[in-house]
């Protein structure tokens, strides 16, 4: 049989790195084939030189048997390749349907593209509206765009960069049907994850890359998690520890806060409450879009609206107080977005520390910067931050590292209440594994700690208690060993007053497999 | 074929190396234009290059244009940092005159040289106040600061001349628009005897340690730039970003001021319609040309003040046009804004590379 591609002896080197070494890739028809590597392994560099956005330094490529060199997306896009991105190329100023027009031959008017957006975000269950301006869309909706961008040209190959972040466990199911079906109509896919469970559940062959190289081929069908992580990794991550310990006093208490959107496409939020105590940490799960982001922002004091008395920190109101205010406090925060917001890209480590702290501010509000300085190396030092030193500028540091980083200077003010969004997205497993045990550590010591992440994984291995977010309201609590991935899942559509669903025999599925991941 | 390539990191060398290129380019390109006009283009560059730096004299000269540009230039390289874009700094240095010749006008002959200080903090105080109108409009109505502060321009100037034709005529001026001549008392103090240089040059020099200190190292002023470079960060360590609009208008607009008044009570000694000398939109080359840096900023409005300087000697001595001197402007910072492109990327020769 033909081979739908073919791919020998690709290597690409950056001016700091190789990407590619010698990497050779065979992808039949109606293969939905997984590409397995971290963050930084080379898996986005071979996904953009098969998509013509890179031009390799050598090595060949066939396409349905002939061997051709694919200049740029568009040559790519008219042989019939697709590829979501997983760091989304949309214009924020035009609309959802402006932006996936523009990818597409010019045949089609715009009202025709509106209607096949609806159809296919219909047929495969994806929640889009076409007229929305980008700039007003979370990331899991951008997302999602990107996935009916590359279904509307039928693509004999498509190419799949860590797609289910952020889906709900019944959304990711059914992406997974779509994906059949396309793999059964011959469709080959290639499917970028990190996610070791989906490749299991979902992928025919499986190419692991590390450092570049690859470093196995398999049948992840019949390989278990422990065996596919080491061939990524090149060890098993460290074990996480989860102590039992007495919930404390009362840090955080919501009590009916609710909050008109900012902007014409955020989203209200409505009769929240919620508790939070020293020493644990609750877990907010939901797909993202659903208020999370008008919660973190009236929590951090970015959105210093909310009514008077709704949000109490240690008994004290801070709704309408600013985020220093609430910082002096003790109420640290880490947003999801790490360059722009949680850091400025072009200021210096050193520089960016003074965001959230103020230890080098005297008297005076002069600023000693040899403290400023050292206060950043030490950050670098403690929490393993590949970086140039204090004076690298932060756009110059890899996702993981700047994660680190911030989530490091948070830490490191030790504070009181921690919220933090999205701890370790895009952050290879090694440093998730960090992050998450420094997390852990910080609720050791008695920090109450609030964590949004629309990786359910996460959120079973170190909440105590589970709340999810659905279309600006908060679920009830639950004690995360009464959770199950079904029971969650459903929550996610905002059924938690539905009676809960006979999960008795699913009941520890997540938390087993999680366990086999570690 | 040339090709531009993104480089991996900005290049802190060009960022410095790009403001010398421009003004070789620009040299480049006077010499084409002395030519072009028929003139002896190595005469040309004399004038421009040569002829406003030979001697101590023509220093104190250089220093009577610098000064003004240096100030309005700090206070612009405030706002600009903090995306806020004050274009009108031209208005607020001509309220900034109005303001301390007003104080000066009130002086009598028993006035001590006191006044000279409430004729500078007038100056602030005005410059400063047309700036909030500035500021307030973009706080309460969101009004384009670009705009307004343009548009206040000719506001400002339309005030000077309603003034100096209307009240504030001198009675015994044979009905020309101008006030009275400035007592001597309100005289900014000369440095030395003979020259017209003043202590105005200590006052920018003064200025240009402050705004140091301010940019670099103090909590305020990095709090502005953080706005400045990214608004989503300053809101999350809960920079006030209305604060920092106020803050960069007023203290860009008291700069102005100041340098109005330094300059009505000094080198004019009256007010005249000719009060804006185009100092604060010569300004904002300035700023840009100095890197929004204090000390670039005292390079780029000396080199600027040669133009101003250069321009007037091609007039008397070659007969060429005073706009000269804005072309020369006009030149460089459109030779910077060209050569800043290299410090994101790089020239390559050769085909588009496969690599």
């Amino acid at each position: 049989m033909t081979l739908r591609l073919e791919l020998s002896g690709i290597s690409k080197q950056y001016p700091a790195v190789k990407a590619n070494d010698d990497i050779a890739l065979r992808v039949e028809p109606g293969q939905i084939h997984a590409v397995l590597g971290e963050n930084g392994a080379g898996k986005s560099t071979l996904m953009k030189i098969i998509y013509g956005a890179v031009q390799p330094d050598a090595g060949r490529i066939r396409w349905n048997g002939q061997e051709l060199v694919i200049k740029s997306p568009a040559q790519a896009r008219a042989l019939g390749i697709s590829m979501v991105y997983q760091h989304f190329s949309l214009f924020d100023t035009l609309s959802a349907a402006e932006n996936v027009w523009l990818g597409l031959d010019k045949s089609l008017s715009l009202a025709e593209v509106k209607a096949r957006i609806r159809e296919v975000a219909a047929s495969y269950g994806l929640d889009v509206d076409p007229e929305r301006p980008v700039h007003s869309l979370s990331v899991g909706e951008r997302q999602r765009v990107e996935i009916v961008r590359a279904l509307l040209t039928k693509p004999q190959l498509l190419i799949l960069d860590e797609p289910t972040s952020v889906l709900t466990p019944q959304a990711v199911e059914r992406l997974f049907m779509i994906l059949r079906q396309l793999s059964s109509e011959g469709c080959a896919i290639l499917y970028i994850s990190h996610k070791l469970d989906e490749i299991r559940a979902l992928c025919h062959h499986c190419t692991v890359l590390r450092g570049g190289r690859v470093t196995g081929e398999v049948d992840p069908r019949t390989q278990s998690n422990a065996e596919l992580s080491r061939l990524m990794i090149g060890a098993e991550p460290p074990q996480l520890r989860h102590a039992a310990r007495a919930q404390g006093p009362l840090a955080l208490e919501l009590r009916s806060l609710s909050l008109a959107k900012a902007s014409a496409f955020g989203t209200d939020l409505q009769d929240i409450a919620l508790s939070l105590h020293a020493g644990e940490i609750v877990g907010v799960a939901g797909v993202s879009g659903n208020g999370q982001q008008e919660l973190m922002a009236a929590l951090s004091g970015e959105d210093p609206r909310a009514p008077a008395g709704s949000v109490r920190l240690f008994g004290a109101d801070i709704a309408r107080a600013g985020a220093r205010r609430r910082r002096r406090l003790g109420l640290h925060f880490v947003p999801e977005e790490r360059l722009g917001r949680g850091a400025v890209p072009t200021l210096s480590l050193a520089q960016n520390t003074l965001l959230t702290r103020t230890e080098a501010v005297k008297a005076g509000g002069l600023l000693s910067m040899a403290q400023v300085r050292r206060q950043a190396a030490e950050l670098i030092q403690r929490f393993g931050v590949k970086a140039g030193g204090p004076d690298a500028a932060a756009k110059s540091l890899s996702g993981g590292n700047l994660q680190k980083f911030i989530v490091g200077r948070e830490i490191a003010a030790q504070p009181k209440v921690l919220i933090i969004a999205q701890p370790t997205w895009g952050v290879d497993v090694g440093a998730a594994a960090q992050i998450r045990g420094e997390l852990l550590k910080l609720r050791e010591a008695g920090c109450a700690l609030l964590v949004v992440s629309e990786e359910l994984d996460e959120l079973f291995e170190i909440s105590d208690r589970l709340v999810v977010m659905a279309k600006g309201r908060l679920s009830p609590s639950l004690p995360v060993a009464d959770a199950t991935v079904e029971r969650i899942g459903i929550w996610m559509s905002g059924l938690w007053d539905a009676p809960a669903p006979e999960a008795g025999q699913n009941k520890n599925t997540m938390k087993e497999s999680a366990g086999a991941q570690a | 074929m040339l090709k531009l390539e993104v480089r991996p990191q900005p290049s802190k060398w060009m960022s410095l190396a790009s403001p010398l290129l421009a003004l070789a380019l620009t040299v480049v390109l006077g010499l084409g234009l002395f030519v072009l006009l028929g003139k002896d283009p190595l005469r040309g560059l004399q004038m421009f290059f040569w002829e406003p730096i030979k001697s101590a004299y023509a220093w104190s000269e250089l220093g009577i244009k610098a000064t003004p540009l240096v100030l309005i230039a700090l206070g612009l390289a405030v706002c600009f940092r903090s995306n806020v874009w004050n274009i009108g700094a031209e208005g607020q240095f001509i309220v900034g005159a109005l303001a301390g010749g007003w104080v000066a006008m009130q002086a009598t002959p028993e006035t001590g040289r006191g006044i000279v200080v409430l004729i500078l903090l007038a100056g602030v105080a005005g410059g400063a106040a047309w700036a909030a109108l500035t500021a307030l409009l973009r706080d309460r109505f969101n009004a384009n600061e670009i705009l307004v502060s343009l548009m206040l321009v000719y506001v400002a100037d339309l005030l000077l001349g309603y003034l100096v034709y209307g009240p504030w005529k001198d009675p015994q001026g044979y009905n020309f628009p101008q006030t009275i001549s400035f007592l001597a008392s309100t005289k900014i103090p000369r440095l030395f005897e003979g020259w017209r240089v003043n202590i105005g040059v200590l006052i920018a020099l003064g200025a240009v340690a402050g705004f140091w200190l301010l940019l670099f190292r103090t909590y305020a002023g990095f709090a502005l730039q953080v706005g400045g470079l990214a608004p989503a960060a300053a809101r999350y360590a809960g920079f006030s970003s209305r604060r920092a609009l106020w803050t960069a208008l007023l203290l860009s607009g008291g700069m102005a001021g100041l340098a109005g008044a330094l300059e009505a009570a000094g080198p004019l000694g009256q007010l005249t319609p000719h009060v804006p000398a185009g100092y604060g939109f010569a300004a904002i080359i300035v700023a840009f040309v100095g890197r929004l840096h204090p000390v670039g900023i005292v390079f780029s409005a000396i080199l600027m003040s040669m133009f101003y300087i250069g321009g007037e000697l091609a007039q008397s001595r070659l007969g060429l046009p005073k706009s000269i001197t804005g072309v020369f402007q006009g030149l460089l910072l459109f030779t910077l804004l060209a050569c800043d492109t290299l410090i994101h990327y790089r020239l390559r020769l050769g085909k588009p590379s496969q690599a």
